[in-house]
């Protein structure tokens, strides 16, 4: 039997002024499954994350997440997706545990004090519960950032590199707790530059470059320097 | 999720960040201060002239100080793009207009006590009954500057001019409020009660409804950019 298809992207084209950003892109991800994006600075990862997202509006093309549009069904996507971006999305002036709060009342996930403390420990942040994030280094912001989705369980995750400033410890938390995510029926796509770790979860990689996909294939049985060798190919073959 | 846990989860978090970090509250008081020096300075020991002007600058520094406030709104929400994260939370985000405008009314009834008791001070008012009046005319006053304030606020937060733009948006549409709030103030602190200007307030009632309305009905899009 198929897995459930839970993110579509067909022909997608993206224009910032003269500058075209994705130019017919073409996706697709299943249920239980994570894809990694790969490509230079400038290749469209981000942009397409931000269109799955909600946050951009294609230009040409279609995204669909959920089975929701993202242009015309924006609500019902958000209600769906759960993103990591650049930005922690934390509020500096307080705690750990009231960005929790905060953020699980928001988007009306009924949460116990206890289920916040354990969310905050599955993190490794239950003794800075009380402190302010503020204070915090890059890493534990990252890791409560990603706390949040212990607590609302969304059908796609989209990350923008993950497992940037995460230390050794995080980066295995992150790593399994995916694979959970993925075998609990969830899919992910991730934008990395990270060949090492960054791709142990993805179960495939497409390859960004010139707007397109240039490569988009499975990633069991591929070496971290075969893979090297193929983001070197597509993106100095891309024009 | 009710509309209304979602507003108060936004005011919740509003007041704590200011609480904590205190950054608007501590520049505002400052401020209020000052005016109240340059204004004393400006009108020396002469009672007379002082009567006349008083409604006019009690408004002024009521405005100018609102202006400050109301500007830095959504600069929290540049920091660690949690703009975006409210974009992303699914449901009504009308709700995180009101949230945000009762945020602004907490902090402006603050530094507007604080302004009043000044003016007690600086000037030897003696507000005795008239402080009822006044207090209503304060807080419909306050709505009708928040209201519209933090929608521009809004609209503003991600233009590289924003400091220029956000009074020049915000003053034209406060004439009406601006004009009826000075008036009543005036029969407040002349003792004359609010009777003989039922008119002015009605304006200032009207003028919040459809500004609170208009705040509510066009947030969404503004959020969306």
């Amino acid at each position: 039997m198929t897995a459930e298809l839970l993110v579509r992207v067909s022909e997608l084209r993206k224009v910032f002024g003269a500058n075209v950003v994705l130019d017919g892109v073409t996706l697709d991800v299943h249920a239980g499954e994570a894809v990694a994006l790969l490509g230079p600075n400038g290749a469209g990862k981000t942009t397409l994350l931000r269109i799955l997202a909600t946050l951009v509006r294609p230009t040409r093309g279609a995204a669909v997440v959920g089975g929701h549009d993202c242009v015309r069904d924006a609500e019902a996507v958000r209600a769906a997706v759960g993103v990591v971006a650049h930005g922690a999305h934390l509020y500096e002036d307080l705690t750990a545990l009231e960005n929790l709060k905060f953020w699980t009342a928001l988007h009306g996930v009924p949460v116990s004090a206890e289920t916040l403390t354990s969310a905050l420990a599955a993190v490794d942040l239950d003794r800075s519960a009380a402190e302010r994030v503020r204070r915090f280094s890059a890493g534990m912001k990252r890791r409560l950032s990603l706390a949040r989705f212990l607590l609302r369980r969304p059908r796609v995750l989209l990350l923008d590199e993950p497992f940037a400033s995460l230390d050794q410890q995080a980066r295995k938390w992150l790593e399994n707790h995916l694979q959970e995510f993925k075998a609990l029926g969830g899919a992910v796509v991730m934008a990395t530059h990270n060949f090492d770790r960054g791709l142990v979860v993805a179960d495939r990689i497409a390859i960004l470059a010139a707007g397109r996909v240039a490569l988009d294939t499975p990633r069991a049985g591929l070496a971290p320097d075969e893979i090297q060798r193929l983001y070197t190919l597509y993106t100095e073959a891309a024009p | 999720m009710t509309f209304a846990r979602r507003a108060w989860i936004v005011l919740w978090k509003d007041v704590m960040v200011e609480a904590r970090s205190k950054e608007t509250l501590n520049a505002l008081v400052f401020f209020a201060l000052l005016l109240l020096f340059v204004f004393q300075f400006a009108l020396g020991p002469d009672r007379e002239r002082l009567g006349g002007v008083l409604p006019g600058l009690l408004w002024l520094g009521f405005l100018l100080s609102g202006l400050l406030a109301l500007g830095r709104t959504f600069l929290v929400e540049r920091e660690n793009d949690c703009w975006e994260a409210l974009l992303l939370a699914p449901g009504d985000k009308s709700a995180i207009y009101l949230g945000k405008l009762a945020g602004n009314l907490v902090l402006m009834f603050l530094v507007e006590a604080f302004i009043v008791a000044l003016f007690v001070v600086f000037f030897d008012v003696a507000l005795g009954a008239a402080l009822p009046s006044l207090a209503l005319v304060i807080a419909l006053g306050t709505v009708g500057l928040a209201a519209m304030g933090t929608l521009f606020s809004a609209m503003t937060a991600n233009v590289r001019a924003r400091e220029l733009l956000f009074p020049v948006l915000l003053l034209p549409v406060e004439v009406p409020v601006l004009l009826a709030t000075v008036r009543a103030t005036e029969a407040a602190l002349a003792g004359e009660g609010l009777g003989g200007v039922t008119h002015w307030l009605g304006l200032l009632a009207a003028a919040d409804v459809i500004y609170v309305v208009v705040g509510v009905l066009t947030f969404d899009f503004v959020l969306e950019g």
